[in-house]
């Protein structure tokens, strides 16, 4: 017991804090001492203490206690005492006070600006913008304008960092002040030259021209400070941007102040002006040498930060110029073994990127020893950095493989191993003499995986594969050993790769069936159903044995539909005597509307009404249209839309338009309903308005005889447009028809109709109806196997945007691509992004995009295309696409 | 083709994201947030565990440190039981964000007369909240002299009798001893 006691007090000493035990209830009460007629200003200044330990510490004060704080602590403007007022404008600005308590303290802190002593002056200021509201604002608007230009340099800057925080919140006030600024700018003290020149910039953002005014007259000016330098530096380079955007020819403007910035004094400013150069559009290696010479100093400096900027930027560099960075390749090595973890994992994934062949032995091993002490994010940058070495140098895939499976067998969290397998995976592919050993690699790691995912995925893996091997009856003994071992999931992918193997190798058909056979009396569904199926297809029950090539197609055959649609069509279907064929479900990606079932669901069947709308799959649109006798010459359709509705919901008629776009004409399909009951419409068209879409000519109309109600049907208009021409346009349409009116009773519709018309909404041909999304499974093998011969680069501003990932979608969208590889998703709050696209152009030309999106603070969005295509035209129209 | 282009947030002032002081525990002395990444205290909480945990076993004693986590770029120092740490974006300019930690370690430790430490810091604690708000406001750089962030901390807390000129002078005074002592104590 004494010990226990005696611990206990050495826990006190260690931990002792002033603030032990402290409650809020009782500092609530302590804080009445700021009603004292006599101030205790050195008291009061503790109860501020603890009122702000404790909202450091996380607690949180009531509506009703801050206000009651709030109140008490206006009562200590009385008091003369410097510190404490001190404590006072910190108190306040933590309270965060709702306006109407703000107009209390208001008079005092108006005092304080205006007052003699320059520390209150610069205090209150930083108070009064924190708390103030826009009307508020304009009453001290000129107190901060004088502010701006004082001669206390403290005053200046809380005035004009508190400009910056305004600016955000009544940008028109802040904006009256650059004359102020303008002349703070001039400042001789360091500080407030920064802190004017971020206002000025930030107030100037929008126009080019006052920026680069801004920046060509302090180029050559004087900046003080380190800090403002850096910020010059970071306007110069958005002002190069800009201009080399404009003209490509000549030299860079500005680049020799950059330059000259790599022998300032500060490190901050050489290093910023570095970075700068490295990351100009199109930098040139002339461009690059001073700049990555004075990296390299940095990178054997003693200042572990000094490093890091160093090594992080030199990583960035030798994505793009990896032979520029070769040069640094010593110093890198040595940094592999830096105390900062972070430092070594830069300089090994730099050094995988730039190393050539010869030294990849020695990197391997070097990167061995570093492994098993960093954490798992490290670790992902790694493996990523070798797969792409191993595909760079595959003769060298021994010893990358190697480390690869050795890793692998290490701990390591889900993430990890996932990168690790998929490098695995990858390097089999690309590398066939990597095949067997790098699926005994995976055999091993899934006799020992945690990871129900990654044990599918290799077991999906090693059926398609493993067959096709010198030896697949050494597979056989790993897979089955998943059938004992493991979880349902896995038993099920286990099943079907044991089927791949009897489909593929009849000498192990046998051994095959009756390890299936066992799987029989599994306790699970699905790893029974399919090793009954599995059996049946493969005629292991002895039954009647399906050809080779059906066996071959079911099991390996790739679901060349997207599951969405299957799962649409599936639902649409009705069990009727007609069979569900997959042929019927469309290919494309999108989403199908559910409506239409809906609407066929009602009908009845016998009426003997024209065929309800029928499924938008291209399939039956392309039965439909060559059906009509003047669309059939129009040859191949290429490409159906998507149903585009014409009408607002619950309206009298609903009217929805299917583009159909051939190579030389456009046909638009407009599905109509008459939703009144007591109403026949005879000889419906579609009046179209295409004097917008000046590259059209109508040519053919085929109208709807009789639209009775609840009874959908179509009229066509057709267009007919230039070849291999990008024709885009705005319809407008007109429903033209003979209304009859319909005894409900009866259902007789009367002799005699009015014409009457019906508005409808504007169709219109975009871009993106040219292109078909169609996926690639491998976006770089695609992207090689197209070759540099027409391949577009360009870049865009796209403007403010709200998001990052509203602007990827919305290009996306303009050029009606599908994404490849989920790149469609940009991660939260990232700043850059990468997308990749493809597609079928009409004439079906494939083409493939790359997108590099960035994002600055103020939203703005620019763009970098790369297009590749068969076809140099079609390369030239993506980027017409998006020009327009 | 891989030119991301992040470089378009190069335009942007530095800012800083938060200023932590924990103690050697990871516990927490004086933190202040600049932006709303870290909504709630047990946001804050777990974002100063974790970056405890990560830089705990490192030696950033003579020279400050650096690590990279969660797109964010944190630079740190130890001095005796007391943890410094200042975190920016991951487009920061790193030495930017190591002026201003050497700023507050060098205006802590002028506050402190030297005695760095937990206990020192927790007593005077009024000091390190002032010196927090005269480094950053509200996430832009105010001020990375540490002699400069110490004077206006320390002028504070002179008595009110005497006028100002001549208390800055005193406090110039009182820095330069103390700076003298300091270094003839290295």
């Amino acid at each position: 017991m004494a010990q226990f006691v005696k611990k206990d007090d050495d826990r006190d000493e260690e931990e002792y804090s002033p603030f032990l035990g402290i409650e809020k209830g009782s500092v609530l009460q302590e804080a009445r001492v700021f009603n004292d007629p006599q101030l205790d200003s050195r008291r009061c200044s503790q109860v501020i203490t603890k009122l702000l330990y404790l909202l450091n510490q996380g607690e949180t004060f009531t509506k009703v206690e801050a206000t009651e704080v709030f109140f008490a602590v206006t009562k200590l403007f009385q008091s003369k005492d410097i510190g404490l007022r001190r404590m006072v404008y910190l108190i306040i600005k933590e309270l965060s006070p709702s306006s109407d308590e703000v107009i209390i303290v208001t008079s005092s802190l108006m005092k304080d600006m205006n007052s003699k002593t320059d520390v209150y002056r610069a205090n209150a200021i930083r108070v009064l913008c924190r708390i103030t509201d826009g009307t508020l604002l304009t009453q001290i608007e000129r107190y901060l304008k004088q502010a701006i230009v004082d001669k206390n340099p403290v005053v200046a800057s809380a005035a004009l960092v508190s400009g910056i925080h305004l600016l955000q919140t009544n940008p028109e006030i802040v904006k009256r002040w650059s004359n102020e600024v303008q002349e703070a700018v001039q400042s001789r003290a360091a500080l407030v030259q920064f802190h004017a020149l971020a206002l000025l910039h930030q107030i100037r953002q929008n126009d080019r021209l006052a920026v680069s005014k801004l920046v060509t007259s302090l180029t050559r000016g004087t900046v003080r400070s380190p800090l403002a330098q850096c910020l010059l530096i970071r306007y110069t380079s958005q002002v190069i941007r800009e201009s080399s955007m404009n003209n490509q020819s000549g030299d860079r403007p500005f680049y020799d102040y950059l330059e000259g910035c790599l022998r300032h004094k500060a490190e901050m400013v050489i290093f910023e002006a570095a970075r700068a150069i490295t990351e100009l559009n199109g930098v040139t290696s002339r461009e690059l040498t001073p700049a990555i010479t004075v990296l390299q100093l940095f990178l054997s400096s003693s200042k572990p930060v000094l490093r890091f900027a160093a090594v992080r930027t030199l990583n960035k560099v030798a994505m793009t110029h990896p032979m520029a960075v070769t040069n640094c390749n010593i110093d890198m090595e040595s940094l592999i073994s830096d105390q900062n973890r972070s430092i070594a994992t830069l300089a090994i994934t730099t050094l995988l990127k730039t190393g050539n062949e010869s030294g990849v032995d020695r990197l391997m091993k070097q990167i061995t020893n570093f492994m098993s002490d960093i954490a798992d994010e490290f670790k992902i940058v790694v493996v990523d950095a070798i797969r792409s070495l191993c595909l760079k140098f595959p003769l060298k895939y021994r010893s990358l493989m190697n480390f690869l499976s050795n890793i692998l067998r290490e701990e390591g969290g889900f993430e990890y191993k996932k990168a690790i397998v998929d490098s695995i995976v990858i390097l089999i592919r690309d590398i066939p003499d990597a095949k067997e050993s790098g699926l005994l690699h995976l055999c091993e790691f899934i006799e020992d995986c945690e990871f129900t995912y990654l044990s599918t995925q290799i077991l999906h893996f090693l059926g398609v594969e493993g067959p096709k091997t010198s030896d697949p009856s050494k597979y056989i003994r790993y897979i089955y050993n998943r059938v004992i071992l493991e979880n349902a999931t896995v038993r099920a992918s286990a099943v079907s790769t044991l089927a791949k193997f009897g489909a593929m190798v009849d000498s192990l058909k046998p051994r095959i069936f009756i390890l299936l056979r066992r799987c029989l009396y599994d306790n699970d569904d699905e790893v029974r159903d399919r090793a009954t199926l599995y059996l049946n297809t493969l005629g292991g029950d002895g039954s009647v044995v399906e050809t080779d090539k059906d066996v071959k197609d079911f099991l390996f055959g790739s679901l060349d539909i997207p599951l969405v649609n299957l799962e649409t069509s599936l639902k649409n279907y009705e069990p009727t005597e007609e069979q569900f064929d997959i042929s019927s479900v469309p290919k494309e990606v999108k989403s199908q509307p559910l409506a239409e079932k809906k609407s066929a669901g009602k009908k009845p069947t016998a009426l003997g009404a024209p065929p309800a709308a029928p499924t938008s799959t291209v399939d039956a649109y392309e039965k439909l249209l060559s059906s009509i006798p003047e669309f059939s010459t129009f040859g191949q359709l290429f490409k159906s839309s998507a149903p585009v509705e014409l009408t607002e919901a619950e309206t009298e008629y609903a009217v929805n338009v299917v583009k159909h776009i051939f190579d030389k004409h456009v046909v638009f399909q407009y599905n109509c309903t008459n939703t009144i009951p007591e109403q026949l419409l005879e000889n419906v068209i579609v009046v179209v308005d295409a004097s917008e879409a000046e590259e059209f000519a109508e040519v053919a109309t085929k109208p709807l005889k009789a639209l009775p109600y609840d009874t959908p049907g179509q009229t066509f208009v057709a267009f007919e447009k230039q070849e291999g021409v990008l024709a885009v346009g705005r319809f407008s349409n007109e429903l033209k028809f003979i209304v009859k009116e319909v005894d409900p009773s009866t259902g007789e519709a009367e002799e005699d109709g009015v014409e009457d018309e019906y508005q409808l909404e504007d169709s219109e041909i975009v871009a993106a109806d040219y292109m078909l999304k169609v996926g690639v499974s491998n976006f770089r093998n695609a992207w090689e196997s197209l070759g540099p011969d027409f391949e577009r680069i360009d870049e865009y501003g796209l403007g403010p945007r709200e998001s990052l990932s509203e602007a990827v979608n919305a290009v996306i969208n303009l050029l009606g691509m599908q994404p490849c590889e989920g790149t469609e998703v940009v991660a939260a709050n990232s700043r850059s992004h990468s997308c990749l696209l493809s597609g079928v152009y009409i004439g079906n030309v494939k083409v493939l995009v790359r997108l590099s999106f960035g994002v600055d603070s103020s939203k703005e969005v620019a763009m970098k295309l790369a297009v590749r295509s068969e076809d140099e035209s079609v390369s030239d129209a993506i980027h017409e696409i998006v020009a327009n | 083709m891989h030119v991301l282009l992040n470089i378009y947030h190069s335009d942007a002032c530095p800012t800083i994201k938060n200023v932590l002081l924990l103690d050697s525990g990871g516990r927490r002395v004086a933190v202040k947030y600049y932006t709303d990444e870290w909504p709630t205290n047990g946001a804050k909480l777990a974002f100063e565990r974790s970056v405890f945990i990560k830089t705990q076993k490192t030696n950033a004693r003579t020279e400050a440190e650096i690590v990279m986590f969660e797109n964010n770029v944190v630079v740190y120092k130890f001095i005796q039981d007391l943890h410094f740490f200042v975190t920016g974006g991951d487009y920061e300019n790193e030495l930017a964000l190591a002026a201003v930690l050497q700023g507050l370690s060098d205006a802590v430790t002028l506050l402190l007369r030297g005695n760095v430490d937990q206990r020192e810091a927790l007593e005077n604690l009024n000091m390190m909240f002032l010196c927090l708000d005269e480094i950053i406001d509200a996430g832009m750089i105010l001020e990375t002299d540490g002699n400069m962030i110490a004077g206006k901390v320390a002028t504070h807390n002179m008595d009110d009798g005497a006028p100002l000129s001549e208390q800055t002078i005193s406090q110039a005074l009182a820095t330069a001893r103390e700076h003298l002592t300091r270094s003839l104590l290295r």
